[in-house]
């Protein structure tokens, strides 16, 4: 009989930074359990293995855990050599480091607040998007990943797992909102690299399907509409379904 | 090992705290860097160029690449120049650090900010609140990290969470000032507050 994993995640369905560490495990190829999380409810192993954010993912390696997306791929990586996900160059590893945070800091928020948004609001945050992503196409197109195939140059690397998971919600958002976010003739080659990564087989059996992914956003934008009726709300947290779904839905912000 | 490169430049400037911690990760490691001085309110079109994306310093420009966000930074310094180690060797202890350092950006920057910037019931609540998150970094890192011995959180040596706090600590105290109330107490965070002391006194931070 096998023994247990030593690896077990604490995870959503959902949530973009579970996928990330899902993926990593993957394409590592490290067997692991994963125990779904409800996120408004958080169970006792939860709250205490993550007191402070009491968020997923959390990876608990022979029980002991570790927390926060990026540091987990970073945990991984570290601790399990084949199939390296960080480069070794430290400049290179900087540079991924760098767009990781971005991804967080910049992108991520941008695109819940087309999510959360209506009217004024939403066109402005699409435009935000959009900036975004234009610098993204430009670090591609002709700088630091120009001529790669992935972020992490051949293979999928850390930059990949971190952006990819999580541009999937760019198609959601562009049918459930009706805006367009990555339009192939302005970000042509941002646009083939998400089309070749969510070709993966990996990302495959990692990524849920559109149309649950579709009618999960269909729920909580009808949600966050009937919340806001002028009044600030705040809409329960799906952690990292975009890194920034948890918003106060404020009416006359639109 | 990584090839070390030759020329090393820091755009930076003495009211940031985030560019203070580069400093001394640099000078921690001995390492030679030329230091280019910043007007926060009227930024060069150099920075501009080398940081598009956050128009901020701190920048380490390194045989002409430019690498931006401190954190960032400091890790990648970490990488290159191997002594004294800021990071420690363990993976698992590696990420909890990591975990620390990022609860600074996000748990402490912020109400920091916010004393700064505010008045009144506002900025008694970001006093509050950074207060109050200090002590549970004080706890958790007691917890997580640290072995009784030595001054800092690293142990005998300062390490990359000593570097960040210590950098910082200039700033909190002018916080305390301007805000009138005591933020740092040895009583409350006496771990923290070693560190930073400690931190002050080290010849490479008080030679210029």
């Amino acid at each position: 009989m096998d023994p247990p994993s030593s690896l077990k995640l604490l995870g959503s369905w959902a949530d973009s930074h579970t996928h990330r560490v899902q993926l990593a495990l993957k394409l590592k190829g490290l067997e692991f359990e994963y125990q779904e999380e409800d996120v408004i409810n958080p169970s006792p192993a939860l709250l205490l293995h993550n007191p402070i954010y009491k968020k997923v993912p959390v990876l608990l390696h022979s029980d002991r855990p570790v927390v926060e997306s990026v540091v987990i791929l970073q945990y991984i990586d570290e601790t399990w050599a084949d199939n390296p996900i960080m480069p070794s160059d430290p400049f290179e590893r900087a540079v991924a480091r760098f767009w990781c945070h971005f991804a967080e800091d910049k992108l991520a928020p941008a695109v819940g607040a087309v999510f959360s948004s209506s009217g004024e609001g939403q066109k402005a945050a699409v435009d935000q998007v959009h900036d975004n992503l234009k610098l993204l196409e430009r670090e591609l197109r002709d700088g630091a990943f120009k001529g790669q195939r992935f972020f992490g140059g051949e293979k999928i690397g850390l930059l990949d797992i971190v952006l990819g998971c999580g541009s999937y919600w760019l198609a959601v958002f562009e049918e459930v909102m009706e805006v367009k976010l990555v339009d192939p003739g302005t970000f042509p080659v941002f646009h083939a690299w998400l089309k070749d990564f969510e070709e993966q087989n990996e990302v495959k059996e990692t990524i849920p399907a559109i149309d649950k992914l579709l009618e999960y956003a269909r729920g909580i934008r009808q949600m966050m509409l009937r919340l806001s009726n002028g009044t600030s709300t705040t809409v329960p947290a799906t952690a990292g379904t975009t890194g920034a779904i948890n918003v106060a839905v404020d009416g006359s912000s639109g | 090992m990584a090839d070390q490169p030759k020329e090393v430049k820091l755009y930076g400037n003495e009211f940031s705290g985030y560019a203070t911690m580069v400093h001394s990760a640099l000078k921690l490691k001995g390492v030679a860097y030329e230091y280019v001085k910043e007007d926060l309110q009227n930024k060069s079109e150099e920075l501009l160029r080398l940081n598009p994306v956050y128009k901020k310093v701190p920048v380490l420009v390194v045989d002409g690449e430019p690498i931006a966000e401190s954190l960032v930074i400091l890790q990648y310094i970490d990488d290159v120049w191997k002594n004294p180690p800021l990071l420690p060797e363990d993976p698992y202890k590696r990420a909890k650090v990591q975990f620390w350092a990022d609860y600074v950006y996000h748990k402490l920057a912020p109400p920091a900010s916010g004393i700064r910037r505010s008045e009144g019931d506002a900025r008694k609540k970001a006093e509050e609140e950074f207060v109050a998150n200090l002590i549970t970094m004080e706890d958790g890192i007691r917890e997580e990290l640290w072995s009784a011995g030595g001054s800092f959180i690293n142990g005998e040596k300062p390490g990359l969470l000593d570097v960040i706090m210590g950098s910082c600590y200039k700033g909190l105290k002018y916080l305390e000032d301007v805000a009138g109330v005591k933020l740092v107490e040895k009583d409350r965070t006496p771990l923290l507050c070693s560190c930073m002391e400690a931190f002050a006194e080290l010849d490479v931070v008080k030679r210029p």
